[in-house]
């Protein structure tokens, strides 16, 4: 945790466009392939022990027949008031000097107060060892690792995709572009809905989306500041 | 001194009689005593083992969930932590203000303190997802290079709840010292040698009693405010956090009040106890109780109001997340616990303690368990409906135990019985030289005092 917050240092965020959302979760299954998510399986998803980074909220309009699906796609807000990290008595999750919401692993002993203060609910337990059903085991990915029981988990726009571009970055002695860090649910989504970038650079593709009219945070009457902006669905239907 | 004002609560017994009566639980054991010990302690090893399995496989065997992420063990924490008030606050303000009919309640008041401490603060590290590592709240030097996060409330709970142990063991040891000396004079071999090791060289001449004498004076000051503070502390686990029906700035006082409330209630139930068992009629009166059901009565009227006015500004704020947790309450799944609650904490035990023709032993007891109860739920509404009802209504969800939360409540209940019972064998559960005190104050007492402290060890 050196001190290296510079002009230049990155603000990673995201923006969401509720209207080309179509809810197809997409971003859900890319999201479990990439970060090495746990399946829960029935028994376990059914008491409330599902792992979901992402997942794709439906709220219904209006009384049938005359019903219209909204879908929200909510991951970790990475909020910079992010009511998660004050209350966690060993560092497990604080902020990072790029603006992220980082989540140790190694330190957390699973007293589960960051969960409980997340207004979003997007904060998952480990409530036993993982088990994947043969053959997923052998689709992890080597580069994230896989969370061992008793431990706090969640979204972490995809660090190392993050990671992998800054060092590429850095040698060849340049700063991150646009378009360099592509988080798994941003690539996999069909429509576009979800664009990633540096929220610091007020030329990103973030930035421009972030300043836009439709431009909304969720829930920032709570002082989180999240760094996720969604694009107010206007679209009928 | 003068004249003790309670001296009605006082019998007029012997010396002898009174040693004889107080002290007949350390030197004669009853079966019943080790029917106790033993039901209690496997009940207790039950538990101990439903932990270990809990830590081996995973805390997935309890019933907690998403978003239900706090349960029975959090509950019972919260709980325990409350009735290890009982000690503090009886014993400390009565001592300071100097009431006499304390006397032989102070100590049985202090024991409560120091198990229920002891009991709630296992409940945090039953708790943890891994709890071998929850020394991890420690400050000290480690080689992950970290201090624990002084902003989080739980790094405060551990050293309030630390200050507090340490606190009220030393407040429950001070006055144990001449009762120890007592002890060492009248037992023999290797009791002998722990009694006297236990009471620090204490002879009872003047100096050594009016040392004491300020020392226990200087804890109970102390002790108070910590006691305020740390249940304080307990609540703002949950008042720092931004949730409905958590972030509300009388969590403080209120908390503190049902602590007291339920710690008085816990006392009285077992005073009620003691005496039957251990034949103290003579000692622990219907004035007791009579007095203990009036400080019931006022603590059971201050929790409703607060009750009341938490509930009622939070209705009028009318804010859609709070009204949800609101509601799931007074009117939804959680309504029957609740209105037990209500019924428990209030309806109940106001009448029965209002009534001076209700308050009796039977009265106050009755009273006082439905109150450990109401208490208890109370600590259960405070905690899980607010999780069950996140902001975001998708991921709303419920809350059941399960067995191994079942079993672990129960077994730190028999923990609770069982450290009472060994306490009982080992100490005198009334403090012998504060009852004598308070027949025969002054200073033929306190030569009185000194024969009998030093009577064992001169003959050695």
């Amino acid at each position: 945790m050196t001190d290296t917050k510079t002009a230049s240092t990155p603000q990673w965020g995201m923006v969401i466009d509720l209207d080309l959302c179509t809810g197809c979760e997409a971003c859900v299954v890319a999201c479990h392939a990439e970060n090495n998510i746990r399946i829960a399986g029935d028994e376990q998803a059914a008491r409330g022990r599902s792992v979901n980074w992402i997942r794709v909220e439906r709220y219904f309009e209006g009384e049938f027949p005359d019903v219209r699906v909204r879908f929200m796609p909510v991951l970790c807000q990475h909020c910079n008031e992010a009511p998660c990290e004050p209350v966690c008595p060993v560092f497990a999750t604080y902020h990072t000097d790029e603006g992220l919401n980082a989540q140790v692993y190694n330190r957390c002993i699973g007293t589960r107060y960051c969960a409980n203060n997340c207004p979003y609910s997007v904060r998952f337990f480990n409530f036993n060892d993982p088990v994947w059903p043969q053959p997923l085991q052998n689709a992890w990915n080597p580069e994230v690792s896989v969370r061992s029981k008793g431990i706090m988990e969640k979204c972490t726009f995809c660090i190392q995709r993050i990671r992998k571009a800054e060092i590429a970055a850095d040698e060849e002695n340049r700063p991150v572009r646009e378009g360099d860090v592509v988080p798994a649910c941003v690539q996999s989504c069909p429509t576009r809905a979800m664009s990633f970038g540096d929220m610091a650079d007020p030329s990103s593709q973030v930035s421009r989306l972030a300043r836009s009219e439709r431009a909304n945070r969720l829930m920032d009457d709570l002082g989180t500041k999240p760094k996720v902006v969604y694009l107010k669905g206007l679209r009928e239907g | 001194m003068s004249e003790p004002s309670g001296s009605n609560a006082m019998t007029g017994f012997s010396d002898a009689r009174i040693n004889a009566d107080l002290l007949r639980s350390v030197f004669r054991t009853g079966k019943w005593w080790y029917v106790t010990v033993a039901v209690s302690g496997s009940v207790m090893l039950a538990a101990g083992a439903a932990f270990l399995y809990q830590a081996y496989t995973g805390i997935g065997i309890a019933g907690i969930n998403r978003p239900v992420y706090w349960g029975f063990y959090i509950t019972n924490f919260v709980f325990w932590i409350g009735i290890s008030h009982a000690g503090t606050l009886i014993s400390a303000i009565l001592r300071v203000t100097g009431a006499q009919w304390r006397r032989p309640i102070t100590r049985c008041a202090e024991a409560i303190t120091v198990f229920a401490l002891m009991i709630g603060a296992l409940f945090p590290i039953i708790h943890l997802g891994r709890p071998w590592l929850f020394y991890w709240l420690m400050p000290y030097p480690n080689e992950r290079g970290l201090w624990p996060n002084f902003r989080s409330p739980l790094a405060w709970d551990f050293f309030a709840i630390n200050t507090y142990l340490t606190g009220s063991s030393i407040y429950l040891f001070l006055p144990l010292i001449p009762d120890l000396a007592m002890l060492r004079a009248k037992s023999t071999g290797v009791k002998r040698k722990i009694y006297s090791i236990l009471s620090l060289g204490w002879r009872g001449t003047p100096r050594q009693w009016h040392r004491l004498e300020r020392a226990v004076q200087i804890m109970a000051i102390i002790i108070i405010p910590v006691a305020v503070s740390v249940h304080t502390i307990v609540s703002w686990d949950f008042a720092m956090a931004i949730q409905p029906m958590w972030h509300s700035t009388i969590f403080g006082p209120y908390f503190v009040v049902g602590a007291i409330f339920s710690g008085i209630a816990a006392l009285i139930v077992a005073m009620a106890i003691l005496r039957k068992v251990f034949h103290l009629e003579a000692y622990l009166k219907p004035v007791h109780f009579n007095n203990l059901g009036l400080l019931l009565l006022t603590m059971s009227l201050l929790w409703f109001y607060f009750t009341f006015s938490e509930y009622l500004t939070g209705y009028y704020g009318n804010d859609p997340a709070e009204m949800r947790v609101f509601w799931s309450k007074v009117n939804g799944p959680y309504s029957p616990l609740f209105w037990a609650m209500i019924f428990c904490c209030f309806i109940i035990p106001v009448p029965i303690l209002a009534f001076k023709k209700l308050r009796t032993i039977t009265g106050t007891l009755v009273a006082s368990i439905g109150i450990v109860i109401g208490m208890w739920l109370e600590r259960f509404l405070i905690i899980v409906p607010t999780l069950a009802a996140p902001r975001l209504p998708y991921n709303w969800g419920h809350y059941s135990p399960r067995l191994v939360e079942i079993l672990i409540t129960v077994g730190t209940v028999a923990y609770f019985i069982f450290l009472y019972a060994v306490f009982t064998k080992l100490f005198p559960i009334v403090a012998v030289w504060e009852y004598k005190e308070g027949i025969r104050p002054g200073e033929e007492s306190l030569t009185v005092r000194e024969s009998e402290a030093t009577a064992g060890v001169t003959a050695d």
